[in-house]
């Protein structure tokens, strides 16, 4: 991993820079225009949003059955990034609402259950912060529950009638808009991918600290 | 000291774009029938897109540099404690 | 399997036997659910009378608030006398005292809502006994889907700190979606003419959340209260 850093970093540093022109060469879409933009940056946040649960889930079950400790650093990282790319969906999606919808928030079937997606793992990280020795654990079970309500998200959009889009746009774009988007997608996933691997390196390197001070005191 | 100057300045820009979205300016309707003055069309309508589209993709770069800065400063007191650790350790 | 129920059983009767002596978390949870409902009553007031659509929204929040209450005070029974430790002990399946605590929470609440639903019913003249089965259906599986992650989380966090706080943050989230359900079914019953079919769609959404909460919680019980 450590060798494919750098070059993954300037990749993603290149993708980001493009990203402006990519989206601006998009086609408008019909009823929303300009607005619609915002898509390729939501979206994509929304499906790291959604991968890093899984990761945080698969993770801490991994650290629960099995006590790895290297699977709850991972669950740690995956956590917090869990939180930041559904920060970005909750504020560019109202962003998008209050042009599309004409309010800022509803609370229907997809916003709610995303809403209570990311508070669960911010109580997670809350946990971890507060809940003394002990408390990886209690968020590891957390993780478990938050990973299990991904699929409820996601599928809530096509069962209850709401103003969100259902999850067949993604996949009837046209064709100049398909571009655009997994180009976004592609840059979220490697963006993804580094700020996982350096937030991980970050509590690895608590660990050692924490290793080193322990022997030290002895 | 630059990467700071710049997050401010990105969240400075951030409430500016917000406060602009709320205030319509003036734009010619589309295609209509009857004369109807600006203030009479739907608040959806007068809303511009622009600056709701800038606030969104600022808020994006502004959220992900302030969590890359979080984690610099984390890895840097890190390095520190490391560093006044392995002094600690006596010499085998 | 049957040694497993046997267990569950024994934990469930040893609770309800301590409690039945002092009686003092039965009351204590009922009066503090009561006063739920009457605050609500008295905050939602329009011209002098009760709002009589929030029937439905308050009967759930005092269940889930009161029910919040009642598992820190049995934990909290747990830690003090040390009998926690003690149960972890014993060679039995792990699993079978978390079923046997979740019956014993279980059985409190139905003794909560058995007051609260006349209690409702007489404040914002719901029709609480137009369709009985479906409500009572819609209070268990409800009820089963809040207590399974309650009990689940309440045994954790027996050795946490800031426990009292915790309960509330970590169940929230989790059970709100159990809420949510609750409150639409139990709405849909309490409309002027009961509409069955959509009480079903959404007791059939409790039935599976109950699932999925009830397998997690067991999967995850054994490793979480181990050292």
């Amino acid at each position: 991993m450590s060798r494919l850093f750098v070059p993954l970093l300037l990749l993603a540093a290149a993708l980001f820079a493009a990203a402006p022109f990519v989206v601006a060469n998009a086609p408008f879409e019909e009823t929303m225009g300009l607005v619609q933009k915002i898509f390729y940056y939501h979206v994509p946040s929304a499906m790291m949003m959604f991968v890093s649960a899984f990761v945080c889930g698969i993770a801490s079950a991994i650290y629960l059955f099995r006590r790895s400790a290297a699977a709850d650093r991972v669950a740690q990282a995956a956590g917090e990034l869990v939180v930041l790319f559904g920060l970005i969906v909750l504020v560019t999606g109202p962003l998008w609402a209050r042009k599309a919808w004409g309010v800022w928030w509803e609370w229907d079937a997809r916003l709610t259950s995303s809403l209570l997606l990311w508070m669960i793992f911010l109580a997670y990280l809350l946990v971890r912060r507060f809940g003394g020795p002990g408390s990886e654990k209690l968020a590891g079970a957390m993780a478990l529950f938050g990973m299990a309500n991904v699929p409820f998200v996601y599928v809530s959009v096509n069962y209850w009638r709401t103003l969100h889009p259902k999850t067949s746009v993604v996949m009837t774009l046209a064709p100049g808009m398909r571009a655009a988007f997994w180009f976004s997608v592609a840059a979220f996933v490697i963006l993804y991918v580094l700020l996982l691997t350096l937030r991980k390196r970050l509590e690895d390197r608590q660990a050692t600290v924490e290793q080193i001070y322990l022997a030290i005191e002895e | 000291m630059k990467r700071l100057v710049l997050v401010i300045a990105l969240i400075a820009l951030l409430p500016g774009a917000i406060v602009h979205a709320q205030q319509p300016p003036p734009q010619p309707p589309t295609a209509q029938e009857d004369f109807v003055p600006v203030s009479a069309l739907p608040q959806a309508e007068q809303l511009p897109a622009a600056p709701l589209l800038i606030a969104a993709y600022a808020f994006v770069w502004v959220a992900l540099m302030m969590y890359v800065w979080s984690l610099w400063r984390r890895m840097a007191r890190l390095e520190r404690d490391l560093a006044d650790l392995q002094r600690r350790v006596p010499k085998p | 399997m049957t040694q497993f129920l046997r267990v569950a059983w024994v934990v469930m009767r040893k609770d309800l036997t301590i409690e039945m002596r002092s009686r003092e978390i039965v009351y204590t949870t009922v009066f503090f659910a009561a006063s739920c409902v009457l605050v609500f009553a008295f905050a939602l007031v329009r011209e002098g009378r009760p709002l009589e659509d929030a029937a439905a929204g308050i009967l759930w929040i005092s269940i889930a608030f009161a029910g919040t209450l009642g598992l820190g005070r049995t934990f909290e029974r747990e830690r003090h006398t040390e009998t926690l430790r003690a149960l972890m002990l014993a060679p039995s399946d792990r699993p079978a005292i978390y079923v046997g605590k979740l019956l014993g929470m279980l059985v409190l609440l139905a003794i909560v809502e058995a007051v609260l639903v006349p209690m409702v019913g007489l404040l914002f003249h719901a029709p609480v006994f137009a369709r009985p089965l479906w409500l009572a259906a819609l209070l268990a599986a409800g009820t089963l889907g809040f207590a399974s992650v309650g009990t689940l989380f309440a045994a954790m966090l027996v050795r946490a700190r800031s426990r009292d706080v915790l309960l509330p943050v970590l169940l929230y989230p989790i059970t709100i979606p159990v809420i949510i359900a609750g409150v639409r079914g139990t709405a849909a019953l309490f409309q002027a003419t009961p509409d069955e079919p959509m009480a079903r769609f959404w007791a059939a959404l409790l039935v599976f959340f109950d699932v999925v909460f009830v397998t997690l919680s067991l999967w995850t019980f054994e490793p979480l209260m181990t050292e």
